[in-house]
């Protein structure tokens, strides 16, 4: 911006093009790693820290987001009626029952995946770009039409996997093509981790994942079985306090923000705190 | 008429496009679109590898077939390529990549350069970027990763291998049953190695401490020798 910038004289502005918002998308390769548990989830936790956001379900035909938000019986339009121009954008964005600056545009139930198309999504988050703090969008599994779609317009992108070496290849193909279209560095989000099982080397470490993938690692997310009821009940997680995983994904929120927040123990073992401490700190 | 400068046709894998190296790229771009518009329904929906022989094709060039033909409702998943700038640009674009050896054809009157016979078949491809998995490299010459090769990936070359990062993937060197092949690592627990027809995997030895080591075949069995 040049050093003008904000000495204007009324009558002759010229907004500079303002590029506020970020686009977050959250993609995996694996299908049902927690990609939709994860959207919802920072999406509610980046709103309850005052940031306008608005989450996009880009799985078309498989839309859910909707309903682990609590906000199905509230669907008019949805992303293809956006883009194939049945309706403005605004009428598309489902407003949040409790958090009045997080909104929600659907995913189409029923039609063809090729309605929407990367050029798309790229032009309908420019439109609200200027609006929100940050715009997240959750990915359908796979490589296909709907992955390119959700990465086109993306700022950041954070892969979601499970400690499990199926989920860790996938992710580290998606890696390689977001490598090949620029989209890059990654940070990676690991969900459903079994703290006392990584203690006894039954399961994936944190390190065991990035030693492969070799990419930063923005949140670990413990398995948690409030995760299912919650997004049974249509209510996040992150919306209240006391879940540890609620917690995980609220400091992957502030983690977003550029806040620097410890990873927190994920059983009682000190030395399994210590060695995720450390991972951290190397990931800086 | 002059003979056309672009030849497709079927094959099992999808659709092979073969671009005449000698012709100016711009020619052969317009050419090919023509082709394919005359011909789009017929061609919609098809897999296409591209043969580019000779010509040394940069990334961008590659990636405006690669639109050119997605345009057109096709897909590009393959390159295949004597020039190894050409299968840089298809790794960087994640497609994948056939390297052909250049043909030495050192018995007949063509005038142009050959290979002298000493670095005949020494040729190969170099990767500056660690293979994730999904991709495959094949070349008729050698590989040389400097990074990783991770678990999922796979190289596949007539020569060596040599990977300055750690081989956790596949490889095959001297696939066309060269028994003199040599593959060396940084840090070498492949999947699956295998050297001409004999195959090895590594032991599940999770706690062991990286170190060079290069793998050959001695005594009709892959050995696994410190590097130096
Ligand atoms: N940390 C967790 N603890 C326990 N269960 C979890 C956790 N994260 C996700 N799950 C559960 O895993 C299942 C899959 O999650 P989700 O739908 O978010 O995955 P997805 O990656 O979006 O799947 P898809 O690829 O089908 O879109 C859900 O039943 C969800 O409740
Ligand atoms: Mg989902």
């Amino acid at each position: 911006m040049g050093v003008n910038a904000g000495v204007t004289t009324s009558g002759s502005r010229t907004p500079a093009p303002v590029k506020r918002a970020r686009v977050v998308t959250i993609t995996s390769g694996k299908g049902g790693v927690g990609k939709t548990t994860t959207t919802a989830n920072i999406g509610v936790a980046l709103a309850k820290l005052n940031q306008r956001v608005t989450l996009i379900d880009a799985d078309i035909g498989l839309r859910n987001l909707d309903i682990i938000m609590g906000l199905e019986n509230r669907i008019v339009y949805d992303l293809v009626d956006v883009v194939e121009g049945r309706c403005k954008l605004r009428q598309a964005m489902i407003k949040h029952k409790q958090l009045p600056e997080l909104y929600l545009i659907p995913s189409a139930q029923t039609r063809d995946k090729t309605a929407v198309s990367p050029a798309d999504m790229i032009q309908l988050t420019n439109q609200l770009r200027k609006e929100m703090d940050f715009i997240i969008i959750d990915c359908p599994a796979g490589i296909e039409r709907g992955f390119r779609n959700a990465i086109a317009p993306a700022d950041d992108v954070l892969i979601v996997t499970n400690p499990e070496v199926s989920a860790v290849r996938d992710a580290d193909r998606i890696i390689g093509l977001l490598e090949a279209e620029n989209k890059g560095p990654a940070k990676l989000i690991l969900n459903r981790v079994k703290g006392d099982m990584v203690r006894k080397g039954e399961m994936l470490s944190a390190e065991d994942v990035t030693d492969i993938l070799a990419i930063k690692i923005i949140g670990i997310v413990p398995e948690d079985d409030t995760v299912v009821s919650s997004s049974n009940a249509g209510t996040p997680l992150a919306l209240s306090e006391n879940s540890r995983a609620g917690v995980a994904f609220q400091n992957i929120a502030r983690r977003l923000m550029g806040e620097t927040v410890p990873f927190m123990p994920l059983d009682d073992s000190p030395n399994f705190f210590k060695r995720i401490a450390r991972l951290f700190a190397s990931g800086q | 008429m002059p003979e056309s400068t672009v030849a497709i046709k079927g094959t099992k894998e999808g659709l092979l496009i073969a671009l005449d190296p000698s012709e100016e790229w711009q020619v052969i771009t317009t050419e090919l679109a023509s082709r394919l518009d005359g011909q789009s329904a017929f061609f919609a929906g098809a897999r296409v590898t591209i043969d580019v022989s000779t010509r040394p094709v940069r990334k961008d060039e590659l990636s405006s077939i690669k639109a050119l033909l997605e345009r057109r409702g096709m897909s590009l998943w393959s390159v295949a390529s004597e020039s190894s700038t050409t299968i840089d640009s298809a790794n960087a674009l994640d497609l994948r990549a056939t390297y052909n050896a250049p043909q030495n054809n050192s018995l007949s009157d063509d005038s142009t350069p050959m290979f002298s016979a000493e670095e005949d078949g020494t040729l190969g491809v170099m990767i500056r970027r660690t293979l994730r998995s999904g991709r495959t490299v094949h070349s008729q010459g050698h590989v040389v990763v400097f990074g990783d090769v991770n678990p999922g990936s796979e190289i596949i070359a007539g020569g060596d291998v040599i990977v300055w990062g750690r081989l956790r993937g596949n490889v095959h060197a001297g696939a066309n049953g060269d028994t003199s092949a040599i593959v060396c690592a940084l840090d070498m627990t492949p999947t699956q190695l295998r050297i001409a027809g004999f195959i090895t995997v590594s032991p599940p030895d999770k706690r062991r401490k990286p170190k060079p080591e290069i793998a050959l075949i001695r005594d009709d069995q892959i050995v696994v020798e410190t590097w130096q």
